[in-house]
């Protein structure tokens, strides 16, 4: 156990004497949360937007004026057909256009409601979705004044449509797809640098001709990583929470709980490239093309897996990182439980024990 | 000083069909400098590994420091001291903290490595640099340091592979009596060089030619036996046949 502590002191010292490496642990995380969350969460002020209104009333123009009066949005172009819009939002002029069906005063009079249609260039997802949200938010707010005490309620439906991305996949995504990249590169690409850099230097064969086993030198550059990432894990988390916003609606020992599965599936992938690699180099590509690339397009972050043509689909079933996302949605945005992911959590299980069932095959072979 | 520490019976070591180390028997005796010599890819790096417990051999027989290769290997790790190829010291630790790394990993108490280690630096000379981070020293300290360390927690056996590559011929001289100074203290050296000059320091030497041991004796004894003046001509004569 003595030993085990001499071990692991001695990478705490690499880890903190090498400035590159305490700029990836430490400089990282804070500024791709940061870059990633004011590039998606700008706030909305001046949206362009073009009001169709086909019905030409009172009530109608109240409700335009309303939107344009919150300063969240700027009517722009002459828009007197659906085809109009269409042209506009294909020029790239507007955002979001809100449609007003004809006879909008005479339905609510009549029937006690007419509907608002809200199209949204939904090519930026969270762009669309902050600026429909605020249109809603308007629009319930108007219905709210046009309902008097003691009349029939009336009711103003906002209906939302978004073009080209109905879906909306990517909003929120920022901070479990950030926290599985970063793991992916703290744990996997850095542990297998740090061993790769040991056998270049030659001080592994001074390692493993010492009393310590291959095993207990492992746990010593395991042991210091695994610690790291979960850190990072945690920043990424906090800073998401209370700088963006970004909500953890299940339980967090739970997710801290996939969290560290996730870092030790990773360790061990790194654990494997480092029984290939024999230089720091061959460890850094590898990691890089092998891991780090697929991860970032492969798993869901940035290209919704649904979009992918079927090859890709079915390649991303190996990322282990596509499954974690989805354990992180499930309970940070939709706030599940295990039972809607312990499949997923198998397949981690599963990676986990093949990568090191693996590098432990790779292993003796190489001692042969 | 007559009891062999290191016993080597017909030991094999294959890759495949390849047989780096084919059959060699050798005996070290206990505090002498055996030089175990040999061209690049004669074996000579196999062979030790099997020797320090690196690498399980194929077949045969070995006994170091009382210790089976094929069934003691940690038994015989606790035993010696290696001293790699490569310089084999961490650049980012400073020498203190290297030899309380080292110190750590064989099981040295807190007492032990300080006071070992204070007299290491003395001998040295290295006490105005303790604290400074090993890269900021010249190779030549290093080197010497590496063997220092790896000879702290007092091995009976001290396995060195090429330790002088790259050094200049005065650190060479200095590293040697460091050498002899460990010898003396009833330290077993074994030493694998590419200088045939080295080899002339050594009590005995074996040279690897192909995987086999094709000379074995006391220095004096292969120039006698080749009828040559310096164990260069031997080493010639020897892998060239």
């Amino acid at each position: 156990m003595k030993r085990l502590t001499s071990l692991i002191r001695k990478e705490f010292y690499h880890i903190f004497r090498d400035k590159r490496t305490l700029l990836i642990l430490f400089g990282m995380p804070v500024v791709q949360i940061l870059l990633f969350g004011y590039a998606i969460t700008n706030e909305i002020k001046d949206a362009h937007i073009a009001i169709l209104d086909q019905s030409h009333d009172e009530v109608s123009r109240r409700l335009a004026d309303k939107l344009v009066a919150s300063g969240y949005f700027l009517p722009d172009g002459q828009a007197e057909s659906i085809d109009d819009v269409e042209q506009l939002f294909r020029e790239g002029r507007i955002k979001m256009a809100v449609v007003v069906e004809p006879d909008f005063a005479d339905k609510l009079q009549h029937e006690g409601k007419a509907s608002v249609q809200l199209l949204a260039d939904a090519t930026d997802p969270n762009m669309a979705n902050t600026l429909v949200n605020y249109a809603t938010a308007i629009i319930q707010n108007f219905q709210l004044e046009l309902n008097q005490p003691g009349q029939p309620p009336i009711l103003v439906g906002a209906e939302v449509r978004l073009q080209y991305n109905p879906s909306l996949k990517g909003v929120f995504l920022f901070v479990p797809g950030l926290i599985t990249i970063l793991l992916m590169l703290v744990s996997a690409m850095m542990t297998s640098i740090s061993i790769a850099r040991e056998k270049e230097t030659g001080t592994m064969e001074v390692l493993l001709a010492s009393p310590m086993n291959p095993g207990q030198v492992i746990i010593a550059k395991v042991v210091p990583y695994f610690s790291l990432a979960f850190l990072d894990a945690v920043v990424v988390l906090l800073l998401g929470r209370y700088v963006f916003g970004v909500p953890i609606m299940g339980s967090v020992p739970l997710l801290l709980a996939e969290i560290m599965l996730f870092i030790i599936m990773a360790l061990s992938l790194g654990i494997l490239i480092s029984t290939v690699a024999q230089t720091q180099q061959t460890a850094l590509l590898l990691s890089l093309m092998g891991l780090m690339l697929p991860t970032i397009l492969l798993s869901g972050f940035i290209f919704p897996i649904e979009n992918m043509p079927l090859p890709l689909q079915i390649i991303s079933h190996i990322i282990p990182a596509r499954w974690f996302i989805v354990i992180e949605k499930a309970i940070m945005l939709k706030g599940v439980g295990i039972a809607y992911f312990w499949k997923e959590t198998l397949i981690l299980i599963g990676f986990t024990v093949f990568f090191i069932g693996m590098s432990i095959k790779k292993f003796n072979v190489r001692l042969g | 000083m007559s009891s062999s520490i290191i016993e080597v019976e017909n030991l094999t070591k294959r890759f495949g069909t390849f047989k780096a180390v084919d059959s060699i028997s050798l005996e070290v005796k206990q505090g002498e400098i055996f030089g175990f010599l040999g061209a690049n890819g004669a074996g000579k790096t196999t062979a030790m590994k099997m020797l320090s417990g690196l690498l399980s051999p194929t077949s045969g027989k070995a006994m170091v420091a009382g210790f089976d290769v094929f069934k003691q290997q940690n038994q015989i790790k606790k035993s010696i001291g290696y001293m790699s190829q490569r310089f084999s010291l961490y650049d980012d630790l400073t020498i203190k903290e290297n030899i309380r790394f080292y110190g750590g990993i064989y099981g040295l108490k807190r007492k032990q490595w300080k006071e070992k280690g204070e007299r290491l630096i003395k001998r040295l000379g290295l006490d105005e640099v303790e604290g400074k981070l090993l890269k900021d020293l010249p190779l030549g300290w290093k080197q010497k340091l590496a063997f220092s360390i790896a000879i702290l927690h007092d091995p009976k056996i001290v396995f060195l592979d090429e330790p002088t590559g790259g050094v200049d011929p005065i650190t060479r001289r200095q590293f040697w009596e460091m050498i002899y100074e460990a010898a003396h203290d009833g330290i077993t050296v074994f030493v694998t060089t590419h200088y045939m000059d080295e080899a002339e320091y050594c009590d005995r030497i074996s040279m690897m030619v192909d995987g086999r041991v094709e000379a074995y004796d006391t220095p004096e004894g292969l120039k006698k036996k080749y009828g040559v003046k310096t164990m260069n001509e031997v080493f010639i004569k020897v892998a060239r046949p």
